[in-house]
């Protein structure tokens, strides 16, 4: 889960790393009133969860409080990357003496956090990366004893800090490890970090990404989710503990595994068709678990065909047969359906669904067949429309 | 032979007394596993499908002799039941257990590989060896003996492709399933290596997918040491960037670790990679 630029700062600030002062506005006159507090001159920050704000105008520059509104309406109408703009970040500007990037992050291949900085930060610093790697300088962190002063005092070295400043930086980065551990984030960014006029460090962009899997045990940073660019949909896809991500095409995908799904969008886009969504009910999934990921893929407009493909092992055919014919009678659909059922009862599952007297359905022995009779349904669809 | 396990090996259930654990241990049980005993902290002395279950993994091998554990406890345990297991000795770990938090499995695979111990998962379905064991969730009656050894990330897609393969009569020596998180205490190249040095394997079915990058390594290791025929899948070609695909692992992340990089080398090593999932079965079939 990612958290907003304004949470991550306070997040880092309560362990010590400091950031400029900065206030949350929901409406143009908040913003005035904040940027008036703090002397006018501020930075306006659109609080939204994607990259590359600075190019897209999500961040403006004002001098007085009037301008500062002025780009806060602004910046509240427009989105970014289709994602609307509900409220800014209105931030003390800070005067910069240099700009590093510094970050924490999981390294998979070695299974252990790494140390990265550059000695400089900024918007640039991905592109910079990739064409000279031997500017990224990194640190791999032992997981049981953490990271060490000495690895920290090496990467000021390289970094060709001030002396007088290394110190000074191993607390910070021990404060940014300590927020990385005990936050359970998969990601700590700064970008870029600041060292102000007066030898200070202040991290000006800050970007968490907590571990989904460690949720359960920061009820605080849970209750941090922004749910304001999610529909109910997919709020009650989360509920039900379904893996449901939404796509652009119109062939709806009900499958059992994470691999099996996006194999079964891999097959459909492989024979020529769009698959509507990525759907994953999990192992083991009982009828009435099928029966909401059904009425969650029926409610989206744009699917014209569901296609289910099913591998029963833990999963049993009979109750992904029983859910779906509950949802389908529930809402009425007049959704093609198209199933391929292996596996666990699979032969007691298409028994159930040849009677249940369902519009139009298919039951196909392979997926190859089953989608290319969905990827004909939806032709169909199309003709007649 | 097979790879990481056999008939004669010892299995402990860690969690044998909970929903998941009780099940699978009849369902490794019906397929002739040689489960030895059980464990649940405060549950010693009951038995479970006619296996004692012991208080802690210690007692359990001192009274038993096991020597592999496979774990069925809540991600908010497991992490100590994989300590536990470890502590006490055992050398090979098979953890099922999806859900446990990424910093603690960096923290468990650090430590196992100090003293000596694999880990296989989290995450994953574990180990079948066809005619001779099942120690993990990998539903036996699709199986086949035969000589294709196999590899996974994902759990139901393994199946699917197994089942395939044991309809056209193509059997498999063993199959491994290696899990969808980020952090695998076992990886495809320590597979393959295994394989490679397996009597009963002349094929190997490697099924991959989007995110991080040992698909990649897989690649590396068969170009420049493998002898044996791989063909592989790649899950997640159609997947969208910076969106988790179910599994904790399948995320493609500043442009890193999509399919179409890892089909590319695996292409490059010689690897037939299947289109879609159902072109395993005739790669093989041609290549006889």
């Amino acid at each position: 889960m990612r958290l907003h630029e304004y949470q991550s700062k306070q997040r880092l600030a309560e362990f010590g790393v400091p950031v400029p002062h900065g206030e949350i506005a929901h409406t143009p006159k908040e913003a005035f009133y904040i940027a008036n507090r703090q002397g006018g001159h501020v930075f306006i920050k659109a609080q939204v969860l994607a990259g590359e704000r600075a190019r897209s105008e999500g961040i403006k520059q004002a001098h007085t409080p009037e301008e500062a509104e002025y780009y806060t309406s602004v910046m509240l109408k427009n989105n970014i990357q289709g994602l609307p703009i509900h409220k800014v970040l209105v931030e003390t500007t800070v005067n910069i003496a240099e700009e590093l990037y510094i970050a924490i992050v999981n390294d998979r291949s070695s299974g252990q956090p790494v140390l990265v900085a550059t000695a400089t930060g900024g918007m640039h610093v991905e592109e910079s990366a990739f064409a000279d790697p031997d500017q990224v300088i990194k640190a791999y962190i032992n997981p049981i004893i953490g990271l060490r002063s000495y690895q920290v005092m090496r990467i000021a070295s390289e970094l060709n800090l001030p002396r007088d400043l290394w110190r000074k930086f191993d607390t910070l980065v021990q404060a940014i490890y300590r927020c990385y551990v005990q936050s359970d984030a998969t990601l700590v960014e700064i970008n870029p970090l600041a060292i102000t006029k007066t030898q200070q460090f202040m991290a000006l962009d800050a970007k968490l990404i907590i571990d989904d899997n460690a949720l359960f045990r920061h009820a605080d940073l849970a209750a941090m989710r922004d749910t304001s660019t999610e529909d109910e949909t997919m709020i009650r896809a989360r509920n039900a503990k379904l893996s449901y991500i939404r796509l652009d095409g119109n062939i709806g995908c009900l499958v059992n595994g994470a691999g099996l799904a996006m194999a079964t969008m891999d097959a459909i886009h492989f024979y020529g068709g769009k698959p509507a969504n990525f759907l994953d009910i999990g192992g083991g999934a009982i009828a009435e678990k099928i029966q909401t990921a059904t009425e969650i893929i029926l409610s989206e407009p744009s699917v014209a065909v569901l296609l289910v493909n099913i591998f029963g092992g833990m999963t049993r055919c009979d109750e992904v047969a029983q859910g779906i014919i509950t949802a389908y009678r529930n809402l009425k659909s007049a959704v093609p359906l198209i199933v391929r059922l292996q596996g666990t009862k699979s032969n007691e599952a298409c028994e159930m669904l040849n009677q249940a007297n369902l519009l139009r359905i298919c039951t196909m022995n392979t997926l190859s067949q089953a989608v290319i009779q969905a990827i004909h349904e939806v032709q169909n669809v199309d003709f007649s429309s | 032979m097979s790879i990481l396990v056999h008939k004669l090996t010892r299995v402990l259930v860690q969690g044998i007394t909970g929903r998941e654990g009780r099940f699978h241990t009849g369902q490794m049980l019906e397929y002739n596993t040689n489960i030895v005993a059980g464990v649940t902290p405060g549950r010693g002395g009951e038995w479970v499908h006619g296996k004692p279950v012991f208080d802690n993994v210690e007692s359990a091998i001192e009274a038993t002799g096991a020597d592999v554990s496979v774990i069925f406890v809540p991600p908010s345990y497991a992490v100590d039941a994989i300590y536990e297991a470890a502590d006490a000795g055992i050398k090979l770990i098979i953890c099922i257990t999806e859900g446990i938090p990424v910093f603690e499995m960096m923290q468990v695979r650090y430590y196992l590989k100090q003293i000596g111990s694999r880990l296989i998962g989290s995450n994953c379905p574990g180990i079948l060896v066809p005619g001779q064991c099942s120690i993990g969730i990998i539903p036996w009656q699709i199986v086949q003996k035969g000589k294709i050894g196999v590899v996974s990330k994902s759990g139901a897609l393994c199946y699917d492709v197994v089942n395939a393969l044991s309809a056209h009569g193509l059997g498999q020596s063993t199959i491994v399933g290696i899990g969808g998180d980020p952090i695998l205490g076992t990886n495809f190249v320590d597979v393959l290596e295994m394989f490679e040095n397996d009597a009963d394997t002349d094929h190997v079915v490697l099924l991959g997918e989007i995110g991080g990058s040992e698909e990649i390594e897989a690649a590396a290791y068969i170009k420049h040491y493998m002898t044996k025929p791989v063909t592989a899948f790649i899950a997640g070609k159609s997947a969208p960037q910076g969106t988790r695909m179910g599994h904790a692992g399948a995320i493609i992340e500043g442009g890193r670790g999509t399919a179409q990089e890892k089909i590319e080398a695996l292409s490059d090593a010689g690897v037939r990679v299947a289109d879609h999932y159902e072109q395993i079965v005739d790669i093989i079939r041609e290549s006889k």
